[in-house]
């Protein structure tokens, strides 16, 4: 078994129960993805709290990382949602910062990927929804609905219209969470995949050895591209956030 | 050899988790369906990224985002307050440039006035001197030719005189005896005439 482990590109995804505990009949142990959330959350904060800890007038280097992330996400929010948006900075800045750091860290061979899983991503674009439609309805009331029925929209259209609005904005949480997921889940069973190409050829002998030059090239690669897409999975998010945000500041568009 | 022992370091953490696996009793079936859509880790999964993510939310909207958000006003309003300074320092600067040159500009009309006055002042004493000059030299002019007429009328009446002289001194030498003093006299001034 530990041997088909080694190329079995799915095992990275498995999650196990470090601390068990089972309330009203739910598993609610405190597991392999619950830790790395917690690395998550430690590493970011840390990053961040440390890094600001001088409040430097002219930044340093960590300092930098942590004004230029902040101000990343201030603009993007300021461009998607105007400046009614800034009340939504913490939520879109904690959105990006968690799922960032939770790619970054999924990167170590042998650490656990947080957003490989698509519970994960869905909670995370559930939570967003939620806020639009909440904020949406306390700020609007039924003005929200306007969302649904665009301007200028010939009345005999007007219900496929409306139809295809209701689904889009149904379908966002389920587009939001699963480009994250599959980006994340894709990635790493592709690089699991090559790297199980190293090691299988590697087995062979001598042939195989200098045969694997190719695959582990490809893992090197990948692992590159892996990291853009970490980052970049981590804007699409928040970009996300910020315009489905925008509809819930500004529902008549 | 360096590839056979990493795969023996890598088949070691396997085997210990197939065995957390074993001990923990996790159903067989685990293994079968695909870990993300075992629905059997979500509860868990939600309730630790509620926790994790609300804590991570609360820190970064008490603590770090004040912090970040601070550190940066203070710093645009630093700049800010530098660059007012620079403004009011650099139109000082061109307030004292400005009042510079007018004070320049003032003292060069001054200058020129002075200059004026003293050159004027110069040609009317040169002018007044001149004519005085002038007048004295006129007056000597005057007196000299006034010297000079009666020098001369004295010099034609001692001219009569000498011709007497003379005539009487040729006529005693060419004819001898005494002459006529009158005579003399009448015949040099027909002579002369």
């Amino acid at each position: 078994m530990a041997a088909a482990d080694q190329v079995d590109p799915i095992h990275q995804f498995q999650i196990h129960p470090i601390i068990p505990l089972h309330i009203g009949g739910y598993d609610i142990s405190f597991t392999n993805s619950a830790l790395f959330m917690v690395v998550t959350i430690a590493v970011a904060s840390a990053f961040l709290y440390m890094s600001t800890a001088s409040r430097a007038l002219i930044p340093g280097r960590l300092q930098s990382v942590s004004e230029m992330a902040y101000e990343f996400v201030g603009n993007m929010l300021r461009d998607a949602a105007g400046k009614q948006g800034m009340q939504f900075f913490p939520l879109v800045f904690s959105l990006f910062m968690f799922v960032l750091v939770a790619n970054l860290i999924g990167l170590f061979p042998y650490f656990f990927t947080v957003t490989s899983h698509i519970i994960v991503t869905f909670t995370l674009a559930i939570l967003v929804i939620g806020t639009v439609i909440v904020y949406g309805f306390a700020k609007h009331g039924l003005g929200f609905l306007k969302l649904f029925v665009p301007h200028g929209v010939p009345g005999y259209l007007m219900p496929l219209v409306v139809a295809i609005e209701v689904i889009s904005f149904v379908s966002r949480p389920v587009s939001l969470s699963v480009r994250l997921f599959a980006n994340m889940l894709a990635g790493h069973i592709t690089l699991k995949v090559f790297s199980g190409f190293v090691v299988s050829l590697s087995a062979l002998g001598a042939v195989g050895i200098a045969g694997s030059v190719l695959p582990l090239a490809m893992a090197v690669a990948l692992t590159a591209l892996e990291l853009l897409v970490a980052f970049l999975q981590a804007y699409v998010f928040a970009v996300l956030t910020c315009m489905y945000l925008n509809d819930a500041l500004h529902p008549s568009h | 050899m360096f590839v056979t022992s990493a795969f023996a370091q890598e088949s070691a953490p396997a085997t210990a988790e197939g065995d957390t696996h074993a001990g923990t009793a996790v159903p067989a079936e685990e293994h079968g369906t695909f870990p993300p859509f075992n629905a059997e880790t979500f509860p868990s999964q939600i309730l630790w990224l509620v926790i994790t993510f609300g804590l991570f939310y609360l820190f970064l909207k008490r603590v770090v985002m004040p912090r970040i958000g601070g550190i940066i006003d203070v710093r645009n309003d630093r700049i800010t307050q530098d660059l007012d300074h620079a403004a009011r320092l650099k139109g000082e600067a061109d307030a004292a440039v400005a009042a510079y040159e007018q004070e320049l500009a003032e003292a060069k009309a001054n200058a020129n006035k002075i200059g004026q006055q003293a050159s004027d002042a110069a040609k009317s004493e040169a002018e007044s001197t001149r004519k005085k000059l002038e007048a004295e030299l006129e007056k000597k002019l005057g007196e000299a030719e006034a010297s000079i007429a009666s020098i001369k009328a004295k010099a034609m009446k001692e001219v009569g005189t000498i011709a007497e002289d003379t005539t009487s001194a040729i006529v005693e030498a060419l004819v001898g005896g005494k002459t006529d003093k009158a005579e003399i006299s009448a015949a040099v001034k027909s002579a002369t005439r």
